[in-house]
């Protein structure tokens, strides 16, 4: 079913407190064929980790925004991106999803290509004699722009985007808590990956990955099992507390503290005597190099966060990378990574990590599954009709909490603004009165 | 040589084989039916059950990020959680039905078999079909009730988990 489009796609009365999304955005194919042109062609993409291309010639070929790309380390140590279609005549010229090669070479008529995109091998290259032939401008076309910050690189396909350090905005100073849990500020991805589905409008994943109104009622169980298996330590029985953010250009997060345990550097009993001291020594390190109130961010606070369009890094009882893509206005590709502190190593602390990670996330933990549950069942819903627009206003009126919808708010403002090809600079609600400012108040859905 | 983990005979070795059929075939209907507590009895208290990442078939849990790596309590817990009504993408619980084939016994030595084996599994819920296609690894030892599984291990054919979106149900 296809829903028409009307005047307004986003209502958005700052003022008011009114902040409604029209369902046409989840259900239209014209808006799904305008999204890929106005926002996937027009964004910063992420597109890997440094610590994925550990070798000279180490590849990984990423499907962006429905592109095949080649993500390489060349033989002279540094990264590139290129398109991965042989300037030939079209056969893609990388046919695997990773591997170390000093050259692709292209199967078709058999052009050879080095590491870093260049020509250097055409059978019979002398029937090209006497023409206009040109072997350096046939080599792999790089991405019009490739950038990276702190290790994340990204790829975009519009040659005047903004440098990717002025997109990331307020992003930056989230991933830069995430990057210096590591002494060296080197992060590692761990092999293997989550690649899944689901057949749902995208969108509905970038609302969820910083959803903190849903973590209770749709996670119950997962919450359930933490806490039987005492994972859910100390201060106090203080409870879950914290806000959301707009960080600007359409990114978002929310930063709260929770019972749990964090890797870095939050121990709790169902990590083991064993593994204390070296969690308090990471955090005693962190105090020294980052002073004691940053360290208490870094250590003791919990980040989900949306890199607009479709990354999210979550920084709670694993660090986990996440990409979505759009496939149709009705399902999505997702891909998820685990990534540590290289100073963890291969050993317990890695394992823990994992564990982490699989008990809540991912297609076979004890959340995730919920998540694409939710996702699927609101895509039904959209198509039974009948109501036309979500609403998107809780918190409107008070300084955001974790359980409000300020993120997603910052979200599709970016998003209706590049759908309607305008610009904004302020992606957050109206300022606040003083007497609405609210404390930092504990939420009333304990985990206990 | 003689090959002292298989049995010698091929009246034994079909046997043997038959009786891991038996029970796997078995654990099949107890799954299909539902029947979680029957299920987890299957298990000894030192059991895993891994289900390793679609892009790293042979991924080790103690240091690759798989889909699942369940130790006995992870294990109850996902019965228990599949058998209340807030794990929402089985309740109410899909229709499966599984196909276990190509049956073979790797080893048998002492009280401990590893096996493998095909199975098709489809699963049915809300108008939508998914299908899973893997292999089981896995390692049965005798005791006084019978096979019981000790390392349970499922590797996922397809390249990626669409568009099956997760996994909800014990593969
Ligand atoms: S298409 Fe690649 S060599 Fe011809
Ligand atoms: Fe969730």
């Amino acid at each position: 079913m296809s829903s028409a489009r009307p005047e307004v796609l986003v209502e958005d009365q700052k003022d008011d407190g009114t902040f409604r999304v029209h369902r046409s955005a989840f259900l239209s194919d014209e808006i799904h064929a305008a999204e890929m042109q106005r926002v996937f062609e027009r964004s910063w993409l992420f597109i890997g980790h440094e610590s994925e291309l550990a070798e000279k010639g180490e590849y990984r070929r990423r499907k962006i925004a429905g592109r095949s790309i080649i993500f390489v380390r060349s033989d002279d140590g540094e990264i590139r991106a290129f398109h991965n279609t042989c300037p030939h005549r079209g056969a893609i010229v990388c046919r695997q999803d990773k591997g170390v090669a000093k050259a692709f070479q292209c199967f078709y008529h058999a052009w050879t290509f080095n590491s870093r995109g260049q020509l250097k091998g055409i059978p019979g290259k002398d029937g090209y004699d006497g023409g206009t032939f040109d072997a350096a401008e046939r080599s792999l076309k790089p991405v019009a722009r490739f950038e990276s910050y702190r290790g994340f690189h990204f790829v975009s396909f519009q040659e005047d985007i903004q440098p990717l350090y002025d997109y990331l905005a307020g992003a930056r100073e989230y991933l830069d808590l995430i990057v210096d849990q590591s002494p060296s500020g080197q992060l590692r991805v761990a092999d293997g990956s989550h690649q899944y589905s689901i057949r749902a409008n995208w969108k509905l994943l970038a609302e969820n990955s910083i959803d903190g109104y849903h973590g209770m009622p749709t996670h119950q169980t997962y919450f359930e099992y933490v806490a039987e298996a005492g994972g859910l330590g100390g201060k106090g029985g203080k409870k879950l507390h914290g806000r959301g953010h707009s960080l600007g250009n359409g990114h978002a997060c929310v930063e709260y503290w929770a019972p749990w345990g964090r890797p870095v550097a939050r121990w709790v009993p169902i990590m083991g005597e064993e593994a204390k001291p070296a969690i308090e020594a990471a955090k005693a390190e962190i105090v020294e190099r980052q002073g004691a109130e940053k360290a208490d961010r870094i250590c003791e606070w919990n980040r989900n966060m949306l890199i607009y369009p479709n990354l999210v890094i979550n920084d709670i009882m694993s660090t986990t990378i996440r990409t979505f893509w759009p496939v149709s206005k009705d399902y999505m590709e997702i891909d998820a990574w685990a990534i540590a502190p290289v100073e963890e190593g291969e050993g317990e602390a890695l394992q823990t990590r994992l564990h982490n990670f699989l008990e809540f996330l991912g297609p076979g933990g004890f959340a995730t599954p919920d998540d694409v549950e939710a996702l699927e069942s609101c895509q039904i819903g959209f198509e039974a009709g009948g109501e036309q627009w979500n609403d998107v206003s809780r918190g409107m009126k008070r300084e955001a909490l974790v359980d409000d919808e300020l993120q997603m708010r910052a979200f599709w403002r970016q998003w209706v603004a590049q759908i309607e090809g305008y610009e904004i600079d302020d992606w957050g609600d109206a300022p606040l009165p003083d007497e609405l400012v609210t404390p930092d108040a504990e939420r009333t859905w304990a985990i206990t | 040589m003689t090959d002292t983990t298989m049995p010698q005979t091929t009246h034994d070795r079909l046997m043997l084989r038959l009786e891991v059929e038996e029970f796997l075939i078995e654990e099949a209907a107890i799954l299909d039916e539902w029947r979680l507590d029957d299920w987890i009895a299957l298990f000894t208290d030192d059991a895993t059950y891994v289900v390793p990442s679609t892009d790293l078939a042979g991924g080790d849990p103690a240091r690759d990020l798989t889909l699942i790596d369940d130790d006995r309590l992870r294990l109850e817990w996902r019965v228990k959680r599949l058998k209340s009504r807030h794990a929402h993408r089985e309740y109410p619980w899909s229709r499966t039905r599984r196909l276990v084939t190509n049956v073979r016994v790797l080893r048998a030595e002492d009280d401990e078999l590893d096996i493998t084996a095909s199975i098709l599994v489809h699963r049915f819920r809300h108008g939508r079909q998914d299908h899973f296609v893997a292999r089981y690894l896995m390692t049965l030892v005798r005791t006084e009730d019978g096979l019981r599984i000790r390392r349970r291990r499922a590797e996922i054919d397809q390249e990626r988990l669409s568009p099956n979106g997760a996994l909800s149900m014990i593969l």
